[in-house]
């Protein structure tokens, strides 16, 4: 959902002129047509298929008007306050690790050397192999799924800052010593705003991540949010419901990431974007 | 040593006091990698007030005599005595000022210019003090402005703001003029002569521009380079007029330090008439 290539793209239409904004919203709006009529297409096939006829209800009539149902009776947010909150816990604990340990990393050659290869390692472990260990690490199912989505979310944070800290001119430091500036000072005036665009960028990316590791995660044991609406839809063959949930996750992702993108923009001081 | 006497100052604003007393006594240094001395044995005196250009070809270590002076390195022999306390960190009374402006591109120029008054607890000072210094060097309507929109000459202008609000006793200037084009580099030379006569700065500037020297030192002090040393220290005997004008005795003193120094460095660098 989100990766470096789209927050390119979004960079680059927020400097288009204004009939340019105008031209990517038609587009945006072409491509969303295009995607619920390839919907509809499947939806058509599915109900002119005797073998499929259990499946109908996955096509967007059905499942919109479920959508709205959902909405209104506020089953919407009953499903995915428990997600949200637990994204936003994992979020928070892999901000206060990852920011402060990208700090040092960034600052210090020599630890950047030491951890860079334990740390590329344990990247490239999927956070649901961890998935075994986390449940007898914890005592309740919430706590394991927060420490899934954090070790997701822990390395696209920590990589950014470090990356950020690296690139902080080291004039702007001996400038800020000089006039005396003491370590508080240093952090709070020069190092947090110089890196503030990446730990949000950081942020984004982690957002992303958690987001899909999040329903996976609430697969198990849990009963509540977004993931265990989908099994339990799934398991009373309320195909509709099933297929609104998906459409709520696909919302709200969307939504979380253009607001993460929206804070990455106010908080670049750099003229032109990154 | 100095045979112009600085004449009467001007009514001072809110402005400081006298400027520091600068002696180097004995100063070697060696970086520790590479063990070859770049710096050797070398004392000279700046009396409060006087302007001193260190001149010498890029390489003999003017930029590392500027940061054992500023205390922001340390010699590995000798030291620094301003005002008869020895050098042992930097500080907000003696400011460096590099060839690039180092401004925080996130903040605007006024708020890059408190930045000393900030760290040194003087926050209070701000209202009053930075429109001041702003308007001392030109920048007056620019308080707001983001440092990113600025020309190469008016950043440098901010910077030299920057450091003149934390009233400082002395300026080291390492060739901060050098990447400016002529006709700003002219003007910034004659203004910061004449604010730092005006305040009773005491000023020492690198440069490997003789005729930068020569219109805005009121001594100039050679060095050799492999390793670098002092090997003559010659002052400048010239009027505020003749220096701005580059009038006959400019040209006379000019072709002096220029002799002196084609010897030393095996070259000419910079024209001799410009
Ligand atoms: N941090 C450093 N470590 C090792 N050698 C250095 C370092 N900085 C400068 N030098 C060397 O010291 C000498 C003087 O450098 P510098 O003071 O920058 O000269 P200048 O400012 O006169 O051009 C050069 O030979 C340079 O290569
Ligand atoms: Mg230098």
């Amino acid at each position: 959902m989100t990766d470096v290539t789209s927050i390119q793209t979004q960079a680059r239409a927020m400097r288009l002129p204004k009939l340019g904004r105008v031209r990517v919203l038609v587009n945006a709006v072409i491509g969303m047509s295009g995607l619920l009529v390839l919907w509809w297409l499947g939806g058509r096939y599915v109900a002119s298929n005797p073998n499929m006829m259990a499946f109908t209800n996955f096509a967007p009539t059905p499942t919109l008007a479920r959508l709205v149902q959902m909405f209104a009776s506020g089953e919407v947010v009953d499903m995915a306050l428990p997600s949200l909150s637990r994204v936003g816990y994992g979020l928070l604990y892999a901000t206060a690790i990852g920011v402060p340990m990208g700090i040092l990393v960034g600052r210090g050659p020599r630890l950047n050397e030491i951890t860079n290869v334990p740390f590329q390692f344990m990247r490239m472990i999927s956070p649901l192999a961890w998935m075994p260990i986390a449940v007898m690490l914890f005592a309740t199912w919430d706590a394991a799924i927060i420490f899934l989505i954090t070790m997701a979310a822990l390395w696209p944070i920590l990589f950014s800052t470090a990356a950020g800290v690296k690139r902080i001119d080291p004039a702007w430091l001996k400038v800020a010593r000089n006039l005396g500036a003491n370590p508080f000072h240093m952090l709070f005036t020069v190092i947090l705003p110089a890196i503030a665009v990446d730990v949000l960028m950081g942020i984004r990316l982690a957002l992303g991540v958690a987001w899909i590791v999040l329903v996976p995660a609430e697969y198990l044991g849990v009963s509540s949010g977004l993931g265990y609406a989908i099994n339990d839809a799934r398991d009373t063959l309320d195909y509709s419901r099933l297929a609104a949930t998906v459409v709520v996750i696909g919302m709200i992702g969307f939504t979380l990431d253009s607001l993460a993108g929206l804070l990455v923009k106010k908080f670049n001081w750099m003229r032109g974007g990154h | 040593m100095l045979t112009n006497p600085i004449p009467e100052r001007q009514a001072l604003r809110t402005l400081p006091r006298s400027g520091a007393h600068l002696a180097v006594r004995n100063l070697s240094h060696t970086y520790r990698w590479t063990q070859t001395p770049v710096l050797t044995d070398i004392s000279f005196d700046v009396t409060p007030g006087e302007i001193v250009a260190l001149l010498g070809r890029s390489g003999c270590g003017k930029s590392t005599l500027l940061h054992m002076i500023s205390g922001l390195s340390q010699p590995s022999a000798g030291e620094v005595v301003i005002d008869g306390k020895t050098v042992t960190d930097s500080s907000p009374r003696w400011v460096f000022m590099f060839q690039s402006p180092s401004l925080l591109p996130w903040l605007t120029v006024a708020q890059n210019v408190a930045m000393g008054l900030k760290f040194t607890r003087r926050s209070f000072e701000v209202p009053q003090r930075v429109p001041e210094v702003l308007d001392l060097v030109e920048m007056g309507g620019y308080a707001d402005r983001n440092v990113q929109d600025l020309s190469g000459g008016q950043k440098q202008r901010v910077a030299l703001a920057r450091s003149l609000a934390p009233k400082p006793e002395m300026l080291l200037l390492d060739e901060p003029f050098s990447a400016l084009d002529a006709f700003t580099r002219r003007s910034l030379q004659s203004e910061v002569r004449d604010i730092a006569r005006e305040l009773g700065l005491t000023i020492v500037m690198v440069s490997h521009d003789v005729s930068e020297a020569v219109r805005m030192a009121d001594r100039a002090i050679l060095l050799d380079s492999d390793p670098g040393r002092l090997v003559k220290d010659v002052a400048i005997t010239l009027n505020e007029r003749e220096r701005k004008n580059s009038d006959g005795r400019y040209h006379t003193e000019l072709k002096t330090v220029m002799g002196m120094y084609s010897a030393i460095a095996g070259e000419t660098m910079g024209p001799v008439l410009d």
